[in-house]
């Protein structure tokens, strides 16, 4: 049997889909819905999304790849995403995604072996005048040090 | 500091609430605008000399005067929150302190274009502030601010937030559009202008956070009055920031027009630790770097273009003497390269190969006539894109190479970068305003 959305999910399209004149642009929201509750958008989940708003997978399947925030398949149960870019990198930005990366022993992009963090490398996060900064689970991290990073990863369940 | 209107409730507690705003006479100007005819805000708008603070700098009473008028289609307004450009920090903090603010001048706004619906377009990295504005959304509904009857008898206003998902090309106005329609973010052909066609086909148009927010100060004062707080040109205040290499990062709002020098030297307290300024970029990673002899500059649209850079969002990131050139511009290459939405071949390309020539250079790998190469490389991005993109990535590459060329040229002789890693460095500060 192909998989379904699940009845809260379905609703929660349906509301989306009331704020524009096509359903068809409900599909970043809807993506995002979708990722919240399953986590990853794989291929069963595209094929859901796509037969909720009446959309071609293909269309699913491009818009998914094509946005950075869209994640196509499972990673760390925590996302730990460190700015680099132009004031960032001023502060020093770089060389604390490198400790930080040093700390939990991954590359950028990688995950623990634990499954606990995921760290990312990202662009300019929009706190420039906080800098360094970084989101752990979208929320910002500012006038980060490395002390301030070690303590947040830690104090994450 | 001059007088303050955007971050004028930034030190009320409970800033973010409707009550707060109400207290504070929020609302008044939407009230004004509902016994407005249309037209008359549309030119009070004129008047006052506003101009896009997302970076264009685009007129924007004109810019809503293009909306035809004969359309039998809905018209939209479409906010872009997007605030993507690095370096860039004011918007985010006007929904996060006073979302209300915004949302009178979208209100107004929708008035004087005749929309019922509005879209405020915010990166989907702003997850606390995009909440923020949904829950400032329901309160506004509430009130009647928005929602039934808000701009009139029978004239409804929609306002929703819609959550972008990680692409810097979304900021650009066309690219905002499709992506609101569901699509990859790709930019499209100008003309027609958004205003004509835009979201679904329909009249449309894209306003800036900042932008919106000084409405309904130029509907309480009038024009007049709002433009003649700025100086040196300029019309109205602005947010200007400083980050990077200062004593004191921050955002202020002052008088448009106020001097780079002023903001750097003295609102950010200079270049940290009492070393030398090596160049500032005056307002996001697209502006061409001034070097320190040219920021004695007023912070207006024109002054900027004059000398050959933009003002931006307004946003300025201070490089001192201990920054390399070289691993900056390399920084900023990678996200151009990055983040081109690959349908021009020169930005899809020329990005790329930008980046790998000063990453060549910068790890001692580079060839003499690697600087020239890459100039080349430039110029022939230069203005044959479909949207500015591949025009933000080659100017401040220009900048770079042709300002510091020196310092790009020591890299390649003596094979490796002069320069050690930085310390890892906050400025430690809270954002006050």
């Amino acid at each position: 049997m192909a998989p379904t959305l699940s009845p809260r999910l379905e609703q929660e399209i349906e509301r989306l889909c009331e704020r524009y004149p096509t359903r068809a642009a409900a599909l970043l929201p809807t993506l995002q819905a979708a990722q919240r509750e399953l986590g990853a958008l794989d291929e069963a989940a595209i094929g859901m999304v796509a037969g909720a708003l009446g959309v071609p997978a293909v269309r699913v399947q491009e818009v998914a790849t094509w946005y950075t925030m869209f994640k196509l398949r499972p990673e760390g149960r925590h996302l730990v995403e460190i700015c680099t870019n132009l004031s960032c990198h001023l502060c020093g930005g770089s060389e604390l995604l490198d400790a930080v990366c040093r700390e939990l022993g991954v590359r950028p992009g990688e995950t623990t072996a634990d499954g606990r963090f995921t760290v990312r490398e990202v662009e300019c996060l929009g706190s420039c005048g906080t800098a360094p900064v970084m989101q752990i689970d979208g929320a910002f991290v500012e006038n980060l040090t490395l002390e301030k990073a070690t303590a947040a990863l830690q104090s994450a369940p | 500091m001059g007088e303050r209107l955007l971050t004028r409730n930034w030190g009320t507690p409970e800033r973010h609430a409707l009550k707060s705003y109400l207290a504070a006479g929020g609302y008044q100007s939407l009230k004004k605008a509902r016994g407005m005819e249309p037209a008359a805000i549309v030119d009070e708008v004129k008047r006052s000399g506003l101009r896009g603070m997302g970076g264009a700098g685009f007129a924007t009473g004109v810019k809503w005067g293009f909306v035809p008028r004969d359309n039998p289609r809905p018209r939209y307004l479409c906010v872009n929150a997007d605030e993507g450009e690095p370096g860039t920090y004011k918007d985010r903090y006007l929904m996060e302190r006073d979302p209300h603010m915004l949302l009178e001048g979208i209100a107004i706004a929708c008035r004087a274009i005749g929309a019922q619906t509005a879209y405020i377009y915010i990166r989907g990295e702003f997850h606390a502030v995009a909440d923020r504005l949904e829950t400032a959304i329901a309160e506004a509904r509430g009130g009647g601010y928005l929602g039934h009857n808000a701009l009139g008898p029978g004239v409804d206003l929609d306002v929703w937030v819609h959550r972008g998902a990680g692409a810097y090309v979304c900021g650009e106005e066309t690219a905002l559009i499709e992506s609101l329609e569901g699509k990859q973010g790709k930019p499209r052909l100008k003309p027609p202008f958004p205003a004509v066609v835009g979201a679904f086909a329909a009249p449309t148009i894209v306003n800036n956070v900042e932008t919106l927010a000084q409405v309904p100060h130029i509907l309480e004062r009038g024009a007049a009055a709002w433009k003649a707080l700025g100086v040196n040109g300029g019309s109205g205040t602005k947010l200007y920031g400083a980050s990077g290499r200062v004593e004191r990062p921050g955002l202020w709002e002052l008088p448009m027009g106020t001097r780079l020098s002023e903001i750097v030297l003295e609102h950010a307290g200079g270049v940290r630790d009492g070393k030398r300024l090596k160049g500032v970029i005056p307002g996001g990673s697209s502006c061409p770097v001034l070097l320190p002899d040219e920021i004695d500059v007023p912070m207006t649209f024109d002054a900027l273009m004059a000398k050959g850079s933009m003002l931006g969002t307004g946003c300025a990131a201070v490089l001192d003497e201990e920054t390399c050139a070289v691993r900056l511009c390399l920084r900023l290459m990678r996200f151009y390269a990055h983040e081109s939405c690959g349908q021009c071949t020169p930005c899809r390309e020329g990005n790329h190969w930008l980046a790998k020539i000063v990453q060549r250079i910068e790890s001692g790998r580079g060839e003499p006539g690697d600087v020239d190469l890459a100039l080349e490389v430039a110029q022939n991005i230069l203005g044959n894109t479909i949207c500015p993109l591949g025009d933000a990535c080659a100017m401040p590459a220009r900048a770079f190479l042709q300002k510091y060329r020196a310092e790009f040229e020591t890299h390649v002789r003596e094979r490796r970068c002069p320069y050690g890693s930085y310390p890892i460095r906050p400025g430690g500060r809270e954002i006050t305003g």
